[in-house]
């Protein structure tokens, strides 16, 4: 008996939920047509690599402001985890990509929307050092040294690719020496998933060097890091490409959004940050 | 009477058929997830990702942190338990809800916490750091980490075995003219193992799958600090099989985990 008691007052709490959830979604109507501005926007979403945050969200404003009818909601991450999410189903409009490799991976899987993919951006790499340097890093030489506390990107995620690419040139060069690419790889402590996470550590002063993209020393930052440029015979140009996603119930306002981005506007706005446009 | 009877042998029946129902989707829903786990793999895909040394890194260096924490979890634990079962000191109920503190804070608010003190730009990192020790993004800062995490599982399981024990037993040893310390591991110890088993094997099982902290306090270094959660992580966004083999590895022993306690443990508590 007093199980059933139990199942009783379960069933009625169920009943209750069902009910409100019920009630709720004949409420909800009402209350859009109230407040009617918000009920007509559509929403665009948009994958992004992590290095494009501060860019992205300023061209999002500058857009939204344009087109107050579209709302863009904005997803950050390294570009192999969006790639994952997008392959996994994850619903994207458009997907901006720090490297072709994850987004022309989602295009062979026939994901994307060929005819819309250009590149967009260059970027490229640098070396920061906490301003306090406590490592006491003034050269890339220093890299190499026993006991540097050194944080780069996974294998995957682009900013660790290039680092990658990096260290290989320089190792090949003789004025480093075919050592230096393994003696610096050694001394990585931590390798992030997200650009962003790089950053992080060496801003908090826990790591003595990370390898970056010169787009995230930014004016707010700026003065949180001491920058060891990389020269341009060991550096890569990163190239950022951009393409709508095939499964997209949006892809006027994507292709839009895409013209913005690749104009005259979006291209200053690039420029603003860093970013060498194409 | 008859009547009633039968309209309440119906009621019953509903209420058991709606039980019953719902027992089942929830079942479905617990198990669907994992099931689905082993469906994305083939035995061979399974079998040949284990050789892969991002997955063996990861399984070896998870047992050695989540062993290691639990060992100390349980050498610190265990009197700290017993102090708060036993005796009444001011402040005892403050230190019972702080060593909970980490049940309910997000790992990552921990993970955060932790490099703030331990980093060596932190309170208690920095002065290591003058003596050239490091903690942060170190195997250390694994163990320190799932110890944190995992330290109230064993001690509310150690405090509430010590009070179900009787005060009789040790008592009647200390009657018979036993001191202290060897009464607690003689007498009382042999009486709550059970209880204190149960207890490090949820930590242990806690600390093994500890994450948010791991990530931002000890990094993410394959064969150093990336721990089977990290690796399942960080795979995941490259080589998806290895992701899934780590998973159900973990998955195995999650399960030997809890039928450890399950059925071995609570038959003799």
């Amino acid at each position: 008996m007093k199980l059933s008691y139990l199942t009783v007052i379960f069933l009625a709490l169920l009943a209750a939920i069902l009910f409100a959830g019920c009630t709720g979604t004949q409420v909800q109507p009402e209350k859009n047509q109230t407040v009617t501005p918000t009920a007509n926007k559509t929403d665009l979403t948009v994958f992004a690599a992590a290095s494009l945050t501060g860019v992205l969200n300023d061209v999002v404003k500058q857009y939204e402001t344009l087109h107050p009818g579209v709302h863009i909601i904005t997803n950050y991450d390294g570009s192999q985890a969006l790639r994952t999410q997008i392959e996994q189903g994850a619903m994207a409009d458009v997907f901006l990509s720090a490297n072709t490799k994850q987004l022309y991976a989602l295009r062979d899987q026939g994901i994307m929307e060929n005819s819309s993919i250009e590149m967009f951006a260059k970027n490229k790499l640098v070396v920061i050092v906490p301003a306090s340097n406590p490592g006491n890093i003034t050269t890339l030489q220093d890299l190499a040294r026993p006991g540097i506390k050194l944080v780069i990107g996974t294998k995957d995620v682009p900013i660790g690719d290039y680092a990658r690419q990096i260290l290989k040139k320089m190792g090949n060069d003789t004025a480093y020496g075919p050592s230096y690419n393994t003696s610096v790889l050694k001394n990585v402590i931590s390798e992030e998933t997200v650009v962003t996470g790089v950053v992080a550590k060496v801003q908090l002063g826990e790591a003595d060097a990370g390898i970056v993209y010169i787009t995230d020393v930014t004016p707010e930052n700026r003065d949180k890091f001491t920058m060891i440029p990389i020269p341009d015979t060991y550096n890569v140009i990163a190239e950022y490409p951009l393409g709508i996603v095939k499964s997209s119930g949006n892809k006027d306002d994507a292709a839009s959004f895409i013209t913005y981005l690749t104009g005259d506007q979006g291209n200053a706005t690039l420029s603003k940050y860093g970013f060498a446009p194409v | 009477m008859e009547g009633k009877r039968f309209i309440r042998n119906r009621k019953n029946l509903l209420l058991s058929i709606g039980g019953g129902v719902l027992i089942t989707l929830l079942i479905v829903f617990i198990v669907t997830p994992i099931i689905s786990l082993l469906f994305r793999t083939t035995p061979e895909q399974f079998l040949a990702s284990l050789s892969n040394p991002v997955v063996w890194n990861a399984v070896v260096l998870s047992l050695i942190t989540a062993s290691t924490a639990t060992i100390i979890i349980i050498g610190v634990g265990t009197p700290v338990a017993w102090i708060n079962a036993r005796h009444r000191y001011p402040g005892r109920e403050l230190v019972d809800t702080l060593i909970d503190l980490p049940l309910v804070l997000p790992p990552t608010v921990a993970g955060l916490a932790l490099l703030m003190a331990f980093g060596r730009m932190g309170l208690i990192g920095g002065f290591f750091y003058g003596f050239g020790i490091s903690i942060a993004f170190t195997t250390l800062a694994v163990v320190i980490a799932q110890i944190f995490v995992s330290l109230p599982f064993y001690i509310r399981q150690a405090r509430s075995s010590f009070e179900e024990l009787d005060t009789m037993y040790e008592n009647a040893a200390r009657s018979l003219g036993s001191t202290p310390l060897p009464t607690f591991f003689t007498v009382i110890m042999p009486l709550v193992k059970y209880g204190l088993i149960s207890g490090a094997i949820m930590s242990f099982a806690r600390a093994l799958g500890e994450f948010g902290a791991t990530i931002m306090f000890a990094g993410n270094y394959q064969g150093r600090t990336q721990t089977m959660p990290l690796a399942i992580y960080t795979t995941m966004q490259g080589d998806l099989d290895l992701s899934i083999t780590l998973s159900i590895i973990l998955i195995i022993i999650s399960f030997i985990v809890i039928a450890l306690v399950k059925f071995k443990l609570k038959g003799h508590a």
